[in-house]
């Protein structure tokens, strides 16, 4: 069919550049260079992620993993606060503001401005002589100390990715068929039932693309804690980024990565298996057929 | 002695839109009643006011004689069947239907044996299980009216229920509706602008345009008997001609003078004429009241449809027997099947 030559540039580009640099990657971290200059096969630098600096390091304590589950920690932290902040602002912009878009596009404009800009916005806002600290200082409360801090990190990503937990959730109630609200209303649900039992389970596709957006760049961000966290080499995208940049090591940075998004495709893969679950239960057809 | 359910001079306008205007209806206990009309008519917000989805501008809604009005829908004796089924798409068969139990705290063996009661009731034993989206239109939408019909309702309504199906099917479930009413004892109120299934499942067809009642009865007076032109054309075909009253008993149109059973009228008063195609009859030609040329002619399966031109008027005219389109042929009516009727103001509609 002619139609199917169409689909081949796009299968070329997905394989340039996703699945040929994944390729790259997984190379560089399963290989090394031998002492003869030859490239050889090893897990070395996998097994560097979780080798104890000292015999007996306990498993929780080893540098890369303590780095490892502080990035899922504030990966975690920053969806929770995404969902609690975004699910009833979406639910806001959908069921108050349907119809006024002006509300929507007010909150898409921050998102033209680059990511960096915006970033670099909030170290001014929230350094020792920043704005947060000028207004606290003006209405005489004390003075906070919060820039170059996990708080701030958090808050640098809850800013920043808080339009992919929004915008799922929000698309998934403007499009639910009101007559299935005044079906539970009718049934004889109240406010609170009618949420709990028709709206919220009927959000749940939008939640979880909006969990899975807002969770994956939290958790490979690098930008972020570089800046709002001073720098260290905090979370492990600045590990990465490190072995790269600096440290010039190809093999273990890319083992890292893998390692991430191993970590990151066993995460979707749970989500995926808990969403599917209540509406994979049809059992086999019983009953009269017409 | 309060009725059921009154409805007394509401009103509700959308903004600038009046879509109802001074509607005044009661309806009693265990009864079938059809709000008909041409869509835009005001049906189904009538029906939204009964079950609390929609708050009358003006006017009163009494249950039973006490104000319903405020009472929101989850606290009103009164289940919907939707017109999309609006089933909830993320429970099975058998959640949908236990939804409203669950909300009551009945035990789950109780919520279990209605369930599979009313299962049985609408033909669907052994679905439990399934989920919504693996069910046909005609399958969802007796899962609607199980979980309506599981919660007894006092007064159940059913916005326009088998609008998606197809005609076999909707004229299976037109008895099965009619049985489940009879069986179950409630009261039905079924939003239609299908003329055929008001007239062969109600008790009580209101038959309603731009949002005023045309006309209230049984269906056999709602065809026999319209009230006005709309009625008498929006429920089954007719003819429609504009006459004069000469005087009690006497009507004059297509330039013909009438025997007619209507009186009342002033004399020379302008009318509304209607004679329903099967009621013209077919005669020889010099003993026709009218003698025309037969135009056109279809068949219609018991009957031929024909349009017969006389005395500048096209008639319809259905016959068991057949004339050839060219013959000429005598039109008579008998005085009881004219339909004189005060001028609605609305001429051609």
């Amino acid at each position: 069919m002619l139609k199917r030559i169409f689909v081949y540039p796009y299968i070329l580009w997905m394989f340039l550049f996703i699945a040929a640099p994944l390729l790259i990657v997984l190379w560089f971290a399963i290989t090394d260079t031998g002492a003869d200059g030859q490239t050889v096969f090893t897990f070395y630098h996998v097994a560097r992620f979780f080798r104890p600096a000292f015999a007996g390091e306990p498993f929780f304590q080893r540098l890369y993993i303590v780095v490892l589950t502080r990035s899922i920690w504030i990966a975690v932290l920053t969806t929770m606060v995404c969902f609690v902040l975004g699910y009833p602002l979406a639910y806001a912009l959908a069921k108050f503001f349907g119809h006024r878009s002006i509300l929507l596009f007010l909150f898409l404009v921050p998102l033209w401005m680059n990511f960096l800009l915006r970033t670099y916005a909030w170290m001014t806002i929230l350094e020792q002589n920043g704005v947060l600290n000028a207004l606290l200082s003006l209405v005489g409360l004390p003075t906070i100390d919060i820039l170059f801090t996990d708080t701030a990190v958090v808050l640098g990503m809850v800013y920043n990715f808080l339009p992919f937990m929004v915008f799922p959730i929000y698309s998934v109630l403007k499009d639910m068929d009101n007559s299935v609200i005044e079906a539970a209303q009718d049934l004889g649900a109240n406010r609170v039932q009618v949420f709990f039992r028709v709206v919220l389970p009927m959000s749940v596709p939008g939640i979880i693309s909006g969990l899975t957006m807002v969770f994956m760049p939290s958790v490979t961000s690098f930008i972020i804690p570089n800046l709002l966290g001073g720098g260290q080499f905090i979370l492990v995208g600045n590990l990465i980024e490190q072995q790269f940049m600096r440290v010039g090591d190809w093999h273990f940075g890319s083992a890292m990565s893998a390692i991430l998004i191993a970590l990151i495709l066993l995460m979707m893969g749970f989500i995926k298996l808990i969403d599917r679950q209540p509406r994979n239960k049809d059992g086999p057809a019983e009953g009269v057929l017409y | 002695m309060n009725h059921f359910i009154d409805l007394v001079g509401v009103t509700k306008t959308f903004g600038r839109k009046t879509v109802l205007s001074n509607i005044n209806l009661y309806i009693d206990r265990n009864e079938f009643v059809t709000l008909l009309g041409p869509s835009g008519c005001g049906k189904t917000t009538t029906l939204r006011i009964i079950g609390g989805f929609e708050k009358p501008t003006a006017g009163a809604l009494l249950f039973n004689g006490e104000d319903a009005i405020s009472l929101p829908p989850n606290k009103r004796k009164v289940n919907t069947v939707f017109q999309k089924y609006a089933l909830f798409p993320n429970m099975n068969v058998f959640d949908n239907i236990a939804f409203g139990l669950r909300l009551k705290k009945t035990d789950a063996k109780t919520i279990a044996e209605k369930v599979d009661a009313m299962l049985a009731l609408v033909n669907l034993a052994g679905f439990q299980k399934r989920t919504i989206q693996s069910l046909s239109g005609g399958q969802q939408q007796r899962v609607a009216i199980a979980r309506a019909v599981v919660n007894d309702p006092e007064v159940l309504l059913l916005d326009e229920p088998l609008g998606a199906l197809d005609l076999k099917l909707r004229l299976e479930m037109q008895v099965e509706l009619k049985n489940i009413q009879k069986e179950l004892g409630i009261t039905f109120v079924y939003v239609t602008h299908d003329q055929g299934e008001a007239l062969s499942m109600s008790d009580t067809v209101v038959v309603m345009d731009a949002g005023q009642i045309q006309q209230i009865g049984k269906p056999e007076d709602i065809y026999n008997e319209p009230k006005n032109a709309f009625v008498a054309k929006f429920i089954g075909e007719s003819n429609i001609l504009e006459g004069i009253m000469h005087s009690d008993y006497h009507v004059e149109f297509a330039q013909v003078g009438f025997a007619c059973i209507d009186k009342g009228f002033g004399p020379g008063e302008a009318v509304d004429v209607v004679v329903r195609p099967e009621d013209v009859a077919i005669t020889p030609l010099e003993e026709g009241t009218l003698r025309g040329k037969v135009r056109h002619i279809t068949f219609k399966g018991v009957h031929y449809e024909m349009r017969v031109e006389a005395n500048g008027f096209a008639w319809k005219v259905h016959n068991t027997v057949q004339f050839p389109v060219g013959t000429e042929v005598g039109l008579s009516i008998a005085p009881h099947l004219i339909h004189v009727m005060k001028k609605s103001g609305e001429p051609g509609c």
